[in-house]
């Protein structure tokens, strides 16, 4: 899966936990979105292993700073 | 397995735009809105999103006060306590102490302490984790005093919560995340935090009990779901969170439980429908001989679990109904005449059969038990009716069971309606007592003599006769349950008994004021010095539990008398069907022989005086 495609694949994933559209790109960060807190995240990350049946490490959610490395780590390791 | 509300039906895939509708509806409806939308399969977002909603529009709603203590993270937690409180129609409030403070919380020192008192909670959890209370696994230490020690921590802290707050206390068993360090035998090191965790945990059930201390028994959700759906220690290290996110509308709807428990909101009444849920086909196609149910088979025998479910249930002071689309009398025998089913008449305190919609007959169901429609559950299995219940009684609880006839049981324990936190002695009677008042009151025409005594039935015996061959061979040769030797017979056989002088043959034709039943039943017997062998005798399963078989016992003992027998003479072969007729002769009053067969005395015998029909031969 290429990146594009893995950024497509979490708007809705977006839409669902903010309830509403949130506009995605690579460079977005928790802080250009009003009400991204440490309680959105958890449950952006359940969202994100539900939805591609992977499972985030300790490590890799650390090292999130944007929209884009959610992206990249999805590309990687969702199968197909 | 994930720790989800699985018995709930799927989340709307409009639900975005129905959380709006019901912000925007007035307070009444919107909370309905609101409320229907809680009882869908939420997970972890949906019900942050709902609960965002209801804590907008809902705040000046007077609430439940729960204050969520405890050693680890809990803030991720409170939307869900939140929304399972929603789903049983009580707006709750969350209070929540600074990581950790919760005897900072308890004891009043600090600000915390003081916000604590100034919320006045109803209900204090108390979700501390094994580690906090017991320290780390110690290999040095010998016997159990940490286990004594933290149970006299924990009597004392909630002696000190209940003085200051006199609110109920419920605490949260503890989970059990310990890694072993020996193995299977882990309790034989006394020092290891595995081992200690187990003990606690097997202390607090007695010493909850003894303070009235209510238990949120996390460690039987573990057991259920494993532990993987309830804790992720890698959560536990990034954010202290003892509970997975991913569990938290589970862990809500378990604490929701014993607040409603102790509020009077768990239901009260198990409602269920009869075919392809209390036994397997049809009774109104396949009737009594055609139904799966009881031993023998796999599928036979998952329809008992859920029967034995049900009943386990009544005895502990859930009341038991039916709600079926079935004719009444169709409905009632499968109760009254199939051997194997567990359930019996007597055990249900309202009995619905009829073609009207389930809507309309859960009302009555509910009016009839004296109940609100909220105290209800209604199991079907079929997906339509569920949804139409579901639609015009949106109170009524009716779970998604799963099409796995062995798995519904199950499905009702893990959804929790019945959750209670005493046994009272009403509890255990309360049954009874139901079925007690429908003997006496007659609220519903249950009893099944006065059924049968209002049918008007008449039982005619004729000897075999050219007319009635075809039905009498048909009968003989296909009856394979109420048959005592099952013996078969080609046409040619039978049309030779027609002229046989010796042969006593009876086809028995059964009528009522519904109308003609045909020939329901054949004997034939053989004499043999003073007796009368009966060497056949077979009766359609269509018409068990109508007493047809003493009706048929005392046609054939007149005729044995008209004879010259002095004793009529039966026999048992056992087939691997016809098991129900195995204490048949016995039940009628005859003595075995010692030689295998079973022997009635004519001059001691007279037909029943309560006998629910008229017996004739023509």
């Amino acid at each position: 899966m290429t990146e594009e495609a893995a950024l497509a694949e979490l708007a809705p994933l977006f839409e669902e936990v903010f309830g509403e559209p949130v506009r995605l790109a690579p460079e977005l960060t928790a802080d250009d979105v009003e009400g991204w807190d440490s309680t959105r995240m958890i449950e952006l990350v359940i969202a994100v292993e539900a939805r591609f049946s992977i499972k985030l490490t300790t490590r890799e959610v650390d090292g999130l700073g944007t929209v884009g490395d959610l992206a990249a780590i999805i590309a990687r390791r969702a199968p197909r | 397995m994930t720790a989800d509300l699985h018995w709930l039906p799927a989340s709307p895939p409009d639900f975005a735009a129905r959380l709006a509708a019901a912000e925007a509806l007035p307070e009444a409806d919107g909370w309905d809105a609101l409320r229907a939308l809680s009882r869908t399969r939420l997970d972890p977002a949906r019900t942050g999103r709902l609960d965002r909603v209801v804590s907008r529009r809902f705040s000046g709603r007077e609430p439940v006060r729960l204050a969520l203590l405890g050693s680890s993270t809990l803030s991720h937690l409170a939307a869900g306590i939140r929304v399972g409180a929603l789903r049983r129609d009580l707006r709750l409030t969350v209070f929540e102490a600074p990581y950790g403070q919760y005897r900072e919380a308890i004891d009043g020192e600090g600000s915390d302490g003081k916000d604590l008192a100034a919320f006045r909670p109803d209900t204090v959890l108390l979700a501390l984790d094994a580690a906090d209370l017991l320290g780390p696994s110690d290999p040095d230490a010998v016997g159990d005093a940490a286990i004594a020690e933290a149970l006299d921590r924990l009597r004392a802290l909630w002696a000190r919560a209940r003085a200051r707050h006199r609110c109920t206390i419920v605490q949260q068993t503890f989970l059990p995340t310990a890694l072993p360090l020996m193995g299977g035998n882990e309790h034989r090191m006394p020092g290891s935090l595995a081992a200690r965790t187990a003990r606690l945990n097997a202390a607090l059930r007695e010493a909850a009990a003894e303070e009235g201390v209510d238990l949120l028994a996390l460690d039987d959700a573990v057991l259920r779901h494993g532990l993987e759906a309830w804790h992720d220690p890698a959560l536990w290290l990034r954010a202290r969170q003892a509970v997975s996110p991913a569990a938290g509308p589970l862990y809500g709807d378990l604490v929701a439980r014993l607040v409603g428990a102790r509020l009077g909101r768990s239901a009260k009444a198990l409602v269920l429908d009869l075919d392809d849920t209390l036994w397997g086909g049809t009774i109104g196609e396949d009737g009594l001989a055609g139904l799966t149910l009881g031993q023998g088979s796999a599928a036979g025998e998952s329809f008992l679990a859920l029967q034995a479910y049900a009943r386990d249930l009544s005895r502990r002071g859930i009341l038991l109904a039916v709600c079926s689309k079935n004719d009444p009398e169709t409905a009632r025998l499968p109760f009254a005449a199939h051997p194997d089913m567990l359930l019996r008449l007597s055990d249900f305190a309202a009995f619905t059969a009829n073609w009207d919609d389930k809507a309309t007959n859960l009302r009555r169901i509910a009016q009839e038990l004296r109940l609100g429609l909220d105290a209800l559950v209604f199991v079907d299995d079929n997906p339509f009716e569920r949804a139409l219940v579901r639609e015009h009684l949106p109170m009524v609880a009716v779970p998604e069971v799963p099409e796995e006839p062995a798995l519904v049981a199950r499905c009702l324990a893990d959804a929790g309606y019945f959750e209670a936190v005493a046994l009272t002695d009403e509890d255990r009677s309360r049954a009874q007592a139901y079925a007690r008042r429908i003997e006496t009151g007659g609220v519903a025409p249950t009893d099944l003599a006065g059924t049968l005594a209002g049918l008007g039935m008449r039982l005619t015996g004729r000897p075999f006769d050219a007319l009635g061959l075809p039905r009498i061979v048909q009968l003989v040769n296909k009856t394979n349950q109420f048959n005592l030797t099952t013996r078969r017979l080609r046409e040619a056989e039978a049309a030779a008994l027609i002229d046989d002088p010796d042969a006593l043959t009876l086809q028995l034709r059964l009528t009522d004021r519904l109308g003609d039943e045909g020939v329901v039943a054949v004997a034939i017997g053989r004499p043999a010095d003073r007796d009368l062998v009966i060497e056949t005798w077979l009766m359609s399963c269509r018409v068990l539990g109508r007493r047809v078989e003493e009706g048929t016992l005392a046609l054939l003992a007149a005729q044995a008398a008209r004879r010259g027998a002095d004793r009529l003479v039966g026999l048992y072969r056992p087939s691997d069907r016809n098991g129900m007729v195995a204490d048949l002769y016995p039940r009628l009053g005859f003595i075995a022989d010692g030689e295998g067969r079973w022997v009635l005395d004519l001059a001691g015998y007279a037909p029943p005086g309560d006998l629910p029909m008229v017996v004739d031969v023509v």
